[in-house]
């Protein structure tokens, strides 16, 4: 087991869903493929999707929903 | 009750300008902030400051209690909004006035009724001010809402009552689309604004977008005449200007003075702007929204006027009658501004915070420049991208452009791409120096010149991993 991490691309605000109302677009123990989206990054007020550009299975989020993340700093742990 | 001390629950280039309002009329100033805005050019102008919550807007500027626990710690009597944030927010107004606060602002009364779009509307039409053609009131079903359109024919713009700020607003060009966007609408109103009701008007095709500013203080109101921002992109401003250069004198008169009926009828307190479509070809205008805040592009009104818009609502606030009668003001000359905003024209207007490495500030007669910047100040990537506003004051409009292609030229951003390309070439092009131009105007030709757009400012590369989506639907300004 390879355990590798998704960066953030871009500084802001981090959201794990894409609507406050709507589902995570992934969770723990998912299986993801490279073009997967994981989240969004709200910078300067324009939403950004993440990619995940990794393929394996998520072992855990090291950012929350609507964490500030700098560019950069680890957002998640895949086991690839 | 004058103002002693008044609390600045914004940031960036608008709160830099209150703080130097307040302080011109011997008021001390509490400037807020965030965790990561400890660094902004506010905090340094201030007489003393307050952190009030983390980066997240949400959880800091937007958060009521956090601001007025503020205010309660620094023994601050009065709290100026500025714009966006709470600045239309009924409830925090209301709020404010409740912890024996005084808000430099309208009533929380007038606030809403202008925030209800559709009452807004009923209110312009009962002063006799022409509003967009379209449903009176709230469209409560489908079918209403389609019985009105047959009349006014397409295309329309199916809007959200609790929108505004160019928010929650679809385009149907034919009755197919009319019934697959409605229930959309709805849907969309309900979820955003906790309000799903609609109301229709009729699209005016190539209108110009013309609004005009007033000053009222809840017996009387004056206005300061017009500014035009039809230069748009996504429904925000880029260029705006003062006065006007597509009305008459005859047309101007009578825009001015419906805007200041509608102010009247709602006893209107504070620096507010009705915003109208013009029709230059019919030489109709319509009523649109009055916004009930300082706005951004108020600089090119007290350029024309000589009125010092900010100094004059503080004023009012600390108990003031108007001290400007409608007859001493006069236009002179013509204004322009354009925003200077951390965005890539080069690449989609991509959001570029990052460090400024060098600043040089243009200067000179009739030369205005409104920023949050410092050399070395890092911009946060938490907020709005405006960095700040250039503007220009010169006789008339075609020395004033050429006056801004001077400033621009002297002014220099380093560390972050900007959108001063963009204002060069608009200055350059032909349309805008004859003034040829409506708010649908603006995208085509981003589309057909993006190549003119390249900054010469080296812009930090932006990783390949992120794909711009959507503009937010929180944009305040």
């Amino acid at each position: 087991m390879a355990i590798q991490q998704i960066f953030s691309p871009l500084p802001g605000i981090f959201y794990r869903k894409p609507a406050p109302d709507k589902p995570a677009y992934k969770s723990d123990g998912d299986t993801i493929t490279e073009d997967d989206t994981i989240g969004l990054i709200e910078v300067m007020k324009s939403f950004n999707e993440v990619k995940a550009g990794l393929a394996g299975k998520i072992l855990r989020f090291l950012a929350e929903n609507e964490d500030a993340v700098m560019a950069g700093q680890p957002i998640a742990e895949i086991d690839v | 009750m004058a103002i002693q001390k008044l609390l600045i629950a914004n940031r960036g280039e608008i709160a830099v300008r209150i703080i130097r309002a307040a302080r011109e009329l011997g008021i001390a100033t509490v400037q807020v902030y965030s965790k990561a805005d400890k660094e902004q050019l506010a905090m340094r102008l201030a007489d003393e400051s307050i952190e009030i919550g983390p980066a997240q807007a949400s959880k800091s500027y937007l958060n009521r209690d956090a601001i007025l626990a503020a205010a309660k710690a620094t023994g601050a009597d009065a709290i100026h909004p500025g714009y966006g944030f709470l600045a239309e927010n009924a409830d925090f107004a209301a709020a404010v006035e409740a912890a024996g606060l005084i808000f430099v602002g309208p009533t929380a009364q007038s606030i809403r009724l202008m925030g209800d779009k559709v009452a807004a509307r009923e209110a312009a039409a009962s002063a006799g001010v022409p509003t967009v053609p379209g449903s009176q009131g709230r469209l409560e079903t489908a079918d209403a809402a389609f019985d009105l359109v047959k009349l006014t024919g397409f295309p329309v713009m199916i809007k959200a009552a609790a929108g505004g700020g160019g928010r929650g607003i679809r385009i149907a060009h034919t009755a197919e689309e009319f019934h697959h966007l409605m229930p959309q609408a709805q849907a969309e109103a309900l979820a955003a604004f906790g309000d799903g009701g609609l109301y229709v008007e009729k699209l005016i095709e190539g209108a110009r977008h013309i609004e005009v500013q007033v000053l009222g203080d809840g017996h009387n109101v004056i206005h300061c005449f017009e500014r035009e921002c039809s230069l748009q992109r996504r429904r925000q401003k880029v260029w705006e200007e003062a006065p006007s250069p597509s009305l008459t004198p005859a047309i101007r008169e009578k825009l001015c003075a419906s805007a200041v009926a509608l102010a009247k009828a709602v006893h209107y307190r504070g620096a507010g702007t009705l915003e109208y479509l013009y029709d230059d070809r019919s030489h109709e205008f319509h009523f649109l929204e009055m916004n009930t805040r300082i706005q951004v592009e108020h600089p090119v009104t007290e350029m024309i006027t000589g009125v010092d818009l900010v100094r004059e609502m503080i004023r009012i606030a600390g108990g003031e009658r108007l001290r400007i009668r409608q007859d001493q003001l006069r236009i002179n000359g013509h204004s322009i501004e354009v925003r200077i905003n951390a965005e890539d024209p080069a690449k989609s207007f991509m959001p570029n915070p990052g460090t400024i490495t060098a600043l040089d500030v243009p200067g000179g007669n009739g030369v205005r420049f409104d920023s949050l910047l410092y050399d070395g100040y890092t911009v946060p990537p938490f907020y709005d991208s405006l960095l700040g506003k250039l503007i220009v004051h010169d006789e008339d409009r075609a020395s004033a452009i050429r006056r801004l292609s001077c400033a621009l030229g002297e002014l220099k951003i380093e560390g972050l791409a900007t959108t001063k390309p963009l204002h060069q070439a608009l200055a350059r092009d032909a349309d805008v120096q004859a003034a040829r131009f409506h708010t649908a105007w603006l995208e085509p030709w981003l589309a057909t010149n993006a190549a003119s757009l390249a900054t010469a400012e080296a812009a930090p590369p932006t990783p390949a991993t992120a794909k711009e989506t959507a503009p937010s639907a929180t944009g305040g300004q």
